[in-house]
């Protein structure tokens, strides 16, 4: 059977693709940002796993207005980054577990959560900066992958109760896969920030660090606040946190924290990194 | 005609819904567009025809002709879309903030600088 070993999660801010093309890593704009993800890196290399469930949202690559899923899960071979528009390297494709892919789809919709299924998907900066920060070595990249992709750019936003349990679902969907796959989830995006309107560069230390808290052992907690008391405490864009949500919702035993960081700024964002260990 | 804006009571805040979608939609999809480098060049070499393409109404056209993000927000512009019309010009998240918070950027870093304490 499948095992869920743990959980990943980490900002996935743009500019962090031109640090890592640029080696900016020991910059001191960058270290305190960097200094997390070696305690992640040696977690990895412990616990070796071979798929990797990464739950992001588009920022427009995959994805435009004219069909905007609320929840949509990859079923391809390979998935390919492209040009976003602003100059961020490309990174190289991906390969994806289309079986543990339809397993997951066939799972949530007997579960009454309906996703949109995509035999072809870019991955935007939001799934590809992750993979990168966690598995920095070279290509190819070590683990194969399933993208979940939620939909925070157009309200109404799925729910945080409906993220934690559509996780939950994608966790015992997991968990019920007959192969023998060694299994991560990684939740993308966030913490507080804000792009838009004049308050933008709006920041909230103290609820991200109450969220990086709560969502280790009791994540029902955040799951209590409505999408606009997230724009109204995480800023417009940390409503991203809902990427967290579902990750966490997906370790179906007892979580423990193997590791942390959190540090603001990095361009607009206040950053958070926790690893999380599914413990049986 | 695209539904009537709401106050969601979040100040300074816009939230990106189905009003403002239907409103921004000729806007979004042609930044959209400048996912391509071959479109980017297309609306630098002529932007006003690039903009008469995706059908953009007057006050999304003299939003762009001015480089003003809140001028696009009002428009129906959503800001993940909008990067990619900034970016052609080398603007990052950091100058969009400074322009609508009416800050210097070298204040705005300060700002962000100030919300780790």
């Amino acid at each position: 059977m499948a095992k869920i070993l743990g959980g990943l999660t980490t900002s996935h801010i743009p500019l962090i693709g031109k640090a890592i093309a640029q080696d900016l890593r020991n910059e001191p704009y960058w270290q305190p940002f960097f200094k997390g993800f070696p305690a992640a890196h040696e977690w990895l290399r412990k616990v070796k796993p071979d798929v990797a469930v990464v739950v992001y949202n588009d920022h427009g690559l995959n994805f435009f207005l004219d069909k905007m899923p609320t929840f949509a899960i990859g079923a391809a071979a390979e998935y390919r980054n492209a040009d976003e528009g602003w100059g961020i390297p490309t990174l190289p494709p991906f390969r994806g577990e289309p079986d543990l892919s339809w397993h997951i789809i066939e799972s949530v919709v007997a579960e009454e959560f309906d996703p949109v299924t995509c035999q072809e998907m870019l991955v935007d900066h939001g799934f590809t900066l992750p993979m990168k920060l966690f598995w920095p070595g070279d290509e190819p990249w070590p683990v194969r992958v399933v993208p979940v992709s939620v939909n925070t750019v157009q309200h109404p936003l799925p729910t945080p109760a409906r993220c934690l349990k559509f996780g939950q679902a994608i966790g015992r969907a997991i968990a019920s896969y007959p192969e023998d796959l060694r299994v991560v989830v990684i939740g993308t995006g966030g913490l507080s920030h804000q792009l838009d309107g004049t308050r933008a560069g709006f920041i909230n230390k103290e609820f991200d660090l109450m969220c990086m808290d709560k969502i280790v052992a009791e994540p029902q907690e955040l799951a209590r606040y409505s999408t606009l008391d997230l724009v109204r405490l995480a800023g417009a864009q940390g409503v991203e946190l809902v990427n967290w949500l579902v990750a966490r919702g997906a370790l179906t035993g007892s979580v423990g924290k193997v590791h942390s960081n959190y540090h603001i700024p990095i361009s607009n964002t206040a950053t958070g990194l926790l690893v999380l260990e599914n413990r049986g | 005609m695209p539904g009537k804006a709401r106050d969601y009571g979040i100040p300074g805040t816009p939230i990106f819904d189905g009003a403002q979608a239907q409103k921004g939609y000729a806007l979004n999809k042609m930044c959209y567009s400048f996912n391509s480098a071959a479109n980017r060049e297309e609306f630098q070499r002529d932007e006003e025809s690039y903009c008469a393409k995706y059908g953009l109404s007057p006050a999304q056209r003299s939003a762009i002709r001015n480089r003003n993000v809140l001028e696009l927000i009002a428009a129906g512009g959503n800001v993940y879309y909008l990067a990619k019309f900034a970016g052609i010009f080398g603007l990052n998240v950091q100058d969009i903030g400074a322009q609508q918070t009416g800050m210097s950027v070298e204040q705005f870093r300060q700002k962000l600088l100030d919300a780790a304490r």
